[in-house]
């Protein structure tokens, strides 16, 4: 009976030693060299620069892949030529930016000298207005649909945000299948005795077939962002107004509204730079056309220096951009400091 | 310790067997051509450079294929930073100027190069005019030229228009084929030209548009330009060519193929090296031919174009790569390179005598005797330091004009400023 018991025992003691062989040991060896490596610094740097050290890693990557390129756009933006290379492209001040600028009639591109980045810029405020505008209302209005207590629910929430799981070049891959003159809505059309459409080839349709891709594609995510702030407003608040002779409506203004401020601002920046940077979706859908009908800033930039080998231009006009983009980026900040303190 | 002297053997003999390839791989060059592919061409020069290394084993042909958008960019970093490959399949042999390897001491018969490459074609790769090095030679020539479907012209009854007729005779009969054969469902369009300013300049030629001045500068605004430039937006206005070709981009260049390979279109101004897509992909579906390009008040002409294979003077072999080039533009490895390939051959010799190619030759023949007729003017453009510039701006600018968004006289505006600002900057 005894050797029986002790069987068992024996067993479970061997199985530790031996996970104590397989993975303490190897842990403890590791150690063991990270503290050969890591002491001597320590005592050289001392124990509260060691942060520093710990962040280096990442610091260098950014800094090679991040920081470097954008100080060498900075140099590109006021240099002229047609070569890659910084030492062998010429110095010219601020001339890109001067020929950028230059424009008879700011409203007319055809009277600037560079009328293709007006275009642009004109082509991608349109699209930031219309369809960061569309989205935030759609979203939230999806947003609220999906936190009512509806069949399949989960369902409908999967539905709304698989199209964010999508790549943007898949997704326009599939809407030029569907809108192209030959695609499935023309032929639906046809079918139905009406007339074809020039879905992507009439400047406005286009124009606004972008915005309606771009929606469907992202508005999933804000969506979700906009659920999980509805989610966060406490039930008792909605039972109190409700006690209080408060409508729907009412609920919605005083209630969901004010507690959801603070989502709807970071949802709206988010999408306002994501809008701003607009690029691969629309290349691939339109590749900017008709004419520059959806030509926005990214592919503006990306066309003058790879197309034209205009780099000069293309890193000064990437540069405007950014002065647009760190705005909205302090815009964020702002906003959200101002929530926290209310 | 039997242990570890059987350890100590088994690292020894391991160090050892890492470091043999080494210095087995010690006395074999290898060498890099970076090349794109349209078609099957990689494969038979990598079919073509096996049978080479197999007669000198001591030298090893890589190819580095990549994207064509990306060749010429990846290529000027590589050249500006003197890392440039030994080799290359180029488009752009200006771009590379002052960069190439003359290959006169390192092949074994200069002046076989010199009776083969055209002159144009090897005036291109020279940088001045005092330049007589031998730096590549051609890979593939290629000529504009239209397309029709036949089957199309034999369903609607409609008689194909003689040799030497006109654009506008050519799209007239185009337009009573589509108008016979277009229903409710399906659209039969006449006409498509390739969105790109190269396509562009055959027709405008033939109309007696001229383009360099004696100083080398562009002129634009002349009457053939313009009718060619109002003839292909009112093929637009009229909804004669799908939109969505010139009207439905802004940056890039556009082929009509599809349509033509779908059956849609009846006549379509594209160029030689379709020929191969349309073999593989229309089959026997309907009959096609090439026609010759139609005729203006100053000719008919097509325009020249192609790729070259180029060695750099950055390699540390020019010896080897001397040999590599030698023995790809010899004639019996081109005309095979050529007959398989499908392309027109660039090889003066071998125009004369003819390539045997394996499928659709009539096709090719057809493409091969509009070389003689080309206008001096359509080589001119072509190997122009700012033909691609010229090529870009007409594409987009007349682009712009057919979405509505300048008209013709500020698109001419434009594209004169845009080539005298190049002009301006490169005399800088």
């Amino acid at each position: 009976m005894t050797m029986r018991r002790a069987e068992p025992r024996r067993k479970k003691r061997r199985m530790n030693e031996l996970l104590e062989r397989a993975l303490f040991r190897p842990y403890a060896a590791l150690m063991t060299l990270v503290e050969v490596v890591i002491d001597p610094i320590q005592r050289l740097i001392g124990q509260r620069r060691m942060g520093y050290f710990f962040v280096l890693p990442n610091l260098l990557v950014f800094g090679i892949f991040i920081l470097f390129p954008m100080l060498l756009n900075f140099y590109y933006g006021f240099t002229a030529g047609n070569s890659i290379l910084p030492q062998n492209r010429e110095f010219v001040g601020t001339a890109n930016l001067e020929a950028l600028f230059n424009c008879t009639d700011f409203a007319n591109p055809n009277t600037c000298q560079h009328d293709r980045f007006w275009r642009a810029v004109g082509n991608t405020s349109g699209f930031v207005v219309f369809q960061v505008g569309i989205m935030v209302i759609f979203a939230l209005i999806t947003a609220l649909a999906l936190n009512r207590d509806i069949r399949a629910r989960g369902f409908f929430r999967g539905v709304f945000f698989y199209p964010v799981l999508l790549s943007p070049v898949v997704v326009a891959l599939i809407w030029k299948w569907m809108l192209q003159p030959e695609g499935i809505f023309n032929g639906v059309l046809v079918s139905t005795g009406l007339e074809r459409m020039d879905f992507l080839t009439d400047p406005t349709q286009a124009r606004l077939w972008v915005i309606i891709v771009s929606v469907w594609a992202q508005m999933g995510f804000h969506t979700l962002i906009l659920l999980a702030g509805l989610q966060s407003i406490p039930k008792e608040l909605y039972e109190a107004a409700w006690m209080d002779g408060a409508g729907a409506w009412r609920s919605f203004r005083s209630v969901t509204l004010p507690l959801l401020m603070p989502t709807m601002v970071v949802v709206l920046v988010l999408s306002l730079i994501r809008a701003v940077q607009v690029f691969d979706q629309v290349y691939v859908l339109t590749t900017g056309g008709p004419g520059t009908a959806t030509l926005y800033m990214v592919q503006y930039i990306f066309q003058t220096a790879f197309d034209r080998r205009d780099f000069g231009v293309a890193a000064a006009a990437s540069l405007v951009l950014a002065v647009v983009l760190l705005f909205l980026t302090l815009f964020q900040l702002r906003l959200g400091r101002t929530s926290e303190i209310a | 310790m039997n242990k570890r002297f059987a350890f100590a053997v088994l690292v020894i003999v391991a160090l050892i067997a890492m470091a043999l390839p080494i210095s087995a791989q010690g006395d074999v060059v290898e060498l890099h051509i970076t090349w794109y592919d349209d078609g099957t061409e990689g494969a038979v020069l990598r079919d073509l450079l096996d049978r080479f290394e197999a007669e000198h084993p001591n030298i090893k042909v890589v190819i580095d294929t990549v994207a064509y958008a990306d060749l010429h960019t990846l290529l000027q970093a590589q050249v500006e930073t003197g890392e440039a490959p030994d080799m290359a399949r180029i488009t752009f042999p200006a771009r590379f100027l002052g960069n190439y390897l003359d290959l006169t001491p390192y092949v074994a018969d200069p002046q076989y190069w010199l009776d083969n490459i055209p002159e144009a074609v090897l005036g291109s790769m020279q940088a001045d005019a005092e330049d007589t090095g031998i730096y590549g030679y051609p890979t593939q020539f290629t000529v504009t030229g239209p397309f029709i479907n036949v089957t199309l012209f034999e369903q609607a009854g409609v008689e194909i228009p003689a040799d030497d007729a006109t654009w506008e005779e050519w799209v007239a009969a185009a337009t009573a084929v589509s108008e016979a054969l277009s229903d409710s469902e399906t659209t039969i369009y006449p006409v498509a030209i390739d969105r790109t300013g190269h396509r562009f300049w055959g027709p405008s030629l033939s109309r007696c548009a001229t383009y360099i001045n004696e100083d080398g500068t562009f002129t634009v605004d002349t009457p053939g330009f313009r009718s060619t430039a109002e003839m292909i937006i009112g093929w637009h206005n009229d909804g004669l060519m799908p939109a969505d070709v010139w009207g439905g981009s802004a940056g890039n260049y556009v082929p009509a193929a599809p349509y033509f390979i779908g059956g849609q279109l009846v006549l379509y101004m594209s160029g030689s090296w379709q020929v191969g897509n349309f073999a593989t992909n229309i089959g026997d579906l309907f009959d096609w031919k090439v026609i010759p390009n139609p005729s203006g008040d100053c000719g008919a002409t097509g325009v020249p174009g192609g790729a070259l294979t180029v060695a750099f003077a950055d390699t540390e072999h020019p010896e080897e790569v001397g040999m590599v080039m030698d023995y790809l533009f010899s004639e019996d490895v081109i005309a095979e390179f050529y007959a398989r390939t499908l392309f027109l051959p660039g090889h003066l010799g071998l125009i004369e005598k003819g390539v045997a190619y394996e499928s659709n030759a009539e096709a090719l023949n057809a493409f091969a005797s509009m070389i003689p007729n080309l206008m001096p003017e359509a080589y001119a453009l072509q190997y122009h330091p700012k033909g691609p510039d010229l090529n870009t701006a007409i594409r987009d600018r007349l682009s712009q004009v057919i979405a509505g968004e300048m008209t013709l006289d500020e698109a001419i505006e434009r594209i004169q400023a845009d080539m005298d600002a190049l002009f301006a900057a490169a005399s800088s």
